[in-house]
């Protein structure tokens, strides 16, 4: 079978594996092929009933639409079916193991779901009235007071949209606090071991980016570090847990090396859930964190988002901290700081990062979820999560390379690498076997530091049964790279479609659908 | 402690396998001084099921549900009805709880989803091309003013006063990192736009002009002689969309000339929610494409030569150019893009023409009836579900009488821009398909009895 096959091809082969027959349809059995939208749905038909609008004279002033938008409906029962039989192609920790490490997908309960349902909750505008909106305050202010509390930290600010956001808003505060004190620093140092998002970052608030290497440990080289602080440097970005899986043992010392320079520690937080309640970052001096909701505090992930990313400070940076928060007034009602009343107290405040007030949705289930694990299950998350990587880590070691597995325990995820695979089977090869064996792959060619690497994050919700089959799979998977199984060079041979081209994607890019006629008329 | 699995036997097994005599073992790389020996003592222990949602039920009932009461709030967020369909389907595991798509072989189901939101999205803002979603509203505006920066290679950038004030805030505070240069002015209680003062400030270093439609105040323009001026001068023209229904009556901006439209989706498929999570739409021209932040889902085939798809042109991206990379975005919407998406195709584009007939019928009954109000005046010669009342008195103090009496009356221009004191007289009134003749009924009564409490 050829990897190089091209051509797009409009009637479905359904060649469901190589010893199968096909069908006339492409579908296979329970597995259903189907067609998009624009190509099932009609410019006229509609799965919504609306009632003829009453007559009144048109206030639109000439801007009538006057051409067709090209918006195929359904009717209500082809949505469903349409949707139901798309949810059916996708992978999901709903059906089983996601060990994406730097990622964390773990159990999403249902009762956050239903909480950020309520209609207290989800039917209240973001510029009702304060009165009318005090429950939804108090969940922003009581959220607030856990990762303050959890962290160590004195502040927080509620509003960043994601992680990443998050990380943007504490590079702003530590940029607005060298400001205020007429310090304009240039520089910002991030270690290779840190997720990719920080130095895009620290670039996107303007800073230069210069990277911090990692020691042959897979840690931060303290020395090199410190030979590079100076008064050009305004902060230093560490993920800690760090990238490779690894505590930053040092990362007291690097803090103290950085305010000793004069600079700021940001941290990122997004591997919060291998040391929640076991470890404050605000202990080991740390002036900015993000906490990605959504990684530790199980917010579902939906494909791709929404995320939140709450932003915890020091008491040298929180009065730099973005609009809008919420404050406790001495009338025991909750207010709002935003444009309006910041200009009294906060008027160090760098600003809004967002419209309105942040993740209300996700504030809401990681709230509900905090509160149900409680302080005691919160430190039970943060053991489970770091023995489950520790585990699939020794009953890996032997078989494949494990690049820092004498560094230490890891924490949450561990990492491996494809130093001992046949040559010309690379991470990829793997990750697709896994895929026929039923499992989500690993995070792989990531983090940078590691040629060939792996990086498996079980999470706290994986059983030991879970575990020792995907185990299983992945030794099984690992030997057919060590021994040059060619056939695995071509998996996935058993998912709903084969490899696919991504090159052809990128070289000639088709991000919407265009009807077929002008298409044929074009090529004539 | 009902989600974690292992029991204290596994645990035990489990330490044992990994040679590890305690867990405490497993933290030696933590210093001393960072140790915590137990729970953080101020933080309760976990509770039940029930124990957690009466608890969050209580904190529910102390706010003013939208759909209990008379109501007009829009200015940037709506009030819609969803179809139940959609919350099913997003409900659905397989979407509900996937990540982002890495692995396409089985990912086809966010992946063609994805593909068929960017088609979506991309014919109502009458783009070539649009992204598979962004945060929200406010920051997709300001990463397109970025993305003027980089295609044009200039930092001054007009922003029309018609643009909600909280997203000029946020291109404020990014700016002034960035050091772009943004000339920004407060509206005024004139009907129309202000495209001819934008016009005359366009100049050679000029990167972009950033227009809302309909605007803050409900006002929509032609913006085609402004498109036209900025191709003159080679700036882009940026219209932004917070009312997306408005785009199955009116021409979009696509349509117009724009460059670069981006826009709120919340209107369609994402409930209120206090303001997010949101989704943020963004479209362009063809030849921007590679300046587009971003994930961005294409289509091609298998090694069976079958349609499918992956996200693609990722080497703009934060994971694989770092600090080079066009943004620094990697979450997206993806969620509540999956609400749009299926919100609009249960729509179709009769659905959509419909609705917004329904929009803006109700919204011209309550202007027409709000303007026999005596001291009531309309701002707007043209709108489409939102308008602007005039009430010659602070609008606050009549938002907080109505509140009062269970009417939620709408946005007053006084909390929105603090700063401009001749703007406190205006209130922003949205209307839309929940809304009823009782509802306006109601408001023009709440709206007349507070104007006579408070003159007298």
């Amino acid at each position: 079978m050829s990897m190089n096959s091209v051509g797009r091809q409009t009637t479905p082969q359904g060649s469901a594996t190589d010893s199968a027959p096909s069908t006339a349809t492409g579908n296979r059995a329970l597995m259903l092929k189907e067609p998009l939208i624009f190509e099932s749905g009609a410019y006229d038909r509609t799965g919504v009933d609306i009632p003829d609008a009453p007559e009144v004279k048109s206030r639109l002033g000439g801007l009538e639409r006057d051409t067709v938008i090209g918006l195929p409906g359904l009717a209500e029962g082809e949505t469903v079916r349409h949707y139901t039989r798309l949810s059916r192609q996708n992978y999901a920790i709903d059906l089983g193991l996601f060990p994406l490490g730097s990622c964390t997908m773990k159990h999403n309960p249902r009762l956050n779901e239903k909480v950020a349902r309520m209609p207290g909750f989800a039917d209240i505008h973001p510029l009702q009235p304060i009165h009318s909106v005090q429950g939804a305050l108090r969940v922003i202010h009581e959220l607030g007071e856990w990762l303050k509390k959890l962290t160590n930290m004195p502040a927080v600010s509620m509003s960043p949209k994601a992680g990443a956001h998050g990380e943007l808003c504490g590079v702003l505060a530590i940029r607005s606090a060298l400001e205020a004190r007429g310090d304009a620093r240039e520089v910002i140092l991030v270690p290779t071991s840190a997720h990719g998002t920080n130095p895009a970052t620290a670039a996107f608030a303007g800073y230069k980016v210069e990277d911090i290497p990692a020691t042959e440990e897979g840690r931060v080289d303290l020395e090199a570090l410190k030979a590079r602080l100076g008064p050009d440097v305004a902060g230093v970005m560490i993920t800690n847990p760090n990238t490779c899986g690894l505590f930053e043992r040092d990362m007291k010392a690097i803090s103290d090396a950085v305010h000793e320079a004069g600079g700021f520690v940001y941290c990122d937080g997004a591997n919060f859930n291998a040391i929640v309640g076991r470890v404050r970052p605000g202990d080991l001096g740390v002036d900015a964190m993000h906490i990605n909701l959504h990684k530790t505090f199980s917010t579902p992930h939906g494909g791709g988002g929404p995320g939140s990313g709450p932003v915890v400070f020091s008491e040298a940076l929180a009065p730099f901290a973005p609009l809008p928060f919420v404050e406790e007034g001495d009338d025991g009602l909750l207010h709002i700081i935003e444009e309006e009343t910041a200009q009294e107290h906060h008027d160090q405040s760098f600003g809004r990062m967002v419209a309105f007030h942040g993740q209300m949705g996700m504030f809401t289930r990681a709230l509900t979820y905090m509160l149900s694990h409680g302080a005691d299950g919160l430190r039970q998350v943060a053991e489970d999560a770091v023995l489950n990587a520790n585990y699939v880590l020794r009953a890996m070691e032997d078989l494949i390379d494990a690049p820092f597995a004498g560094a230490g325990p890891c924490m949450h995820e561990a990492l491996f690498s494809d130093d001992n695979f046949a040559e010309g089977f690379s991470t990829l090869d793997l990750a697709k076997g896994l895929i026929d064996e039923g499992f989500h792959p690993m995070t792989v060619f990531f983090p940078l530091v590691v040629h060939g690497a792996m990086l498996v994050e079980p999470t706290e919700t994986e059983s030991k049964a879970a575990l020792d089959q995907f185990i299983l799979a992945f030794r099984a998977v690992a030997e057919r790279a060590i021994a040059g199984d060619e056939s695995l060079k071509s998996a996935p041979h058993h998912a709903p479609l084969k490899r696919l081209d991504e090159t052809q994607a990128a070289r000639k890019p088709v991000l919407v659908w265009s009807d077929p006629e002008p298409q044929a008329e074009a090529a004539e | 402690m009902r989600y974690l699995p292992l029991t204290e036997n596994d645990r035990t097994k489990m330490l044992a396998r990994v040679g590890a005599s305690s867990i405490n073992d497993l933290f030696v790389d933590v210093p001393d001084a960072a140790v915590l020996d137990g729970p953080i003592h101020d933080l309760p222990n976990h509770a039940s099921e029930l124990a957690v949602e009466r608890h969050m039920a209580k904190l529910a009932s102390e706010n003013s549900v939208a759909g209990n009461a008379p109501f007009f709030l829009g200015a940037g967020a709506y009030r819609h009805h969803v179809p139940a369909s959609v919350d099913h389907i997003i409900q659905r595991g397989e979407f509900l709880t996937a990540y982002t798509p890495y692995q396409p072989e089985i990912a086809q189901g966010t992946l063609q989803m994805l593909f068929e939101f960017q088609t979506q999205v991309a014919r109502l803002f009458g783009c070539d091309v649009a992204n598979a979603s962004m945060y929200d509203g406010s920051t997709a505006c300001w990463e397109a003013i970025v993305m003027a920066r980089r295609i044009t290679r200039r930092g001054k950038a007009l922003l029309s006063s018609g643009l909600h004030p909280h997203y000029v805030s946020v291109c404020q505070t990014m700016a002034r990192f960035t050091k772009d240069d943004l000339r920004v002015s407060h509206p005024d209680f004139s009907g129309a736009t202000d495209y001819d003062a934008l016009i005359d400030q366009i100049d050679s270093d000029t990167s972009c002009i950033v227009v809302q439609y309909p605007d803050i105040l409900g006002r929509i323009d032609d913006m085609t002689r402004l498109a036209e001026r900025a191709a003159e001068h080679k700036a882009l023209l940026i219209a932004v969309v917070t009312e997306p229904v408005a785009l199955g009556a009116i021409k979009s901006p696509g349509e117009m000339g724009a460059d670069i439209v981006v826009g709120e989706g919340q209107s369609i498929g994402v409930g209120l929610q206090f303001g997010g999570p949101y989704v943020g739409l963004f479209g362009c021209k063809q030849k921007y494409v590679r300046q587009m932040p971003g994930r961005l889902c294409g289509e091609t085939v298998d090694a069976d030569g079958e349609r499918g798809y992956v996200l693609t042109l990722s080497t703009r991206e934060q994971h694989i150019r770092r600090e080079k990379a066009t943004s620094n975005i990697c979450t997206n919407s993806g969620l509540c893009a999956l609400a749009f998406s299926v919100h609009m195709t249960l729509l179709g584009e009769a659905g959509l023409r419909r609705l917004a007939a329904v929009n803006h019928a109700m919204a011209v009954k309550t202007a027409e009836r709000l303007e026999q109000i005596d001291g009531v005046s309309l701002v707007n010669d043209r709108f489409f579900n939102e308008f602007t009342v005039h009430l010659g008195r602070d609008a606050r103090d009549i938002i907080r009488t109505l509140a009062d009496r269970g009417i939620l009356g709408g946005v007053s221009l006084g909390r929105l821009y603090p700063d401009a004191e001749e703007l406190a007289d205006g209130l922003v009134v949205a209307v839309t398909e929940t809304t009823t003749d009782e509802d306006i009924e109601a408001l023009a009564a709440g709206l007349e009895q507070a104007l006579k409490e408070i003159a007298a």
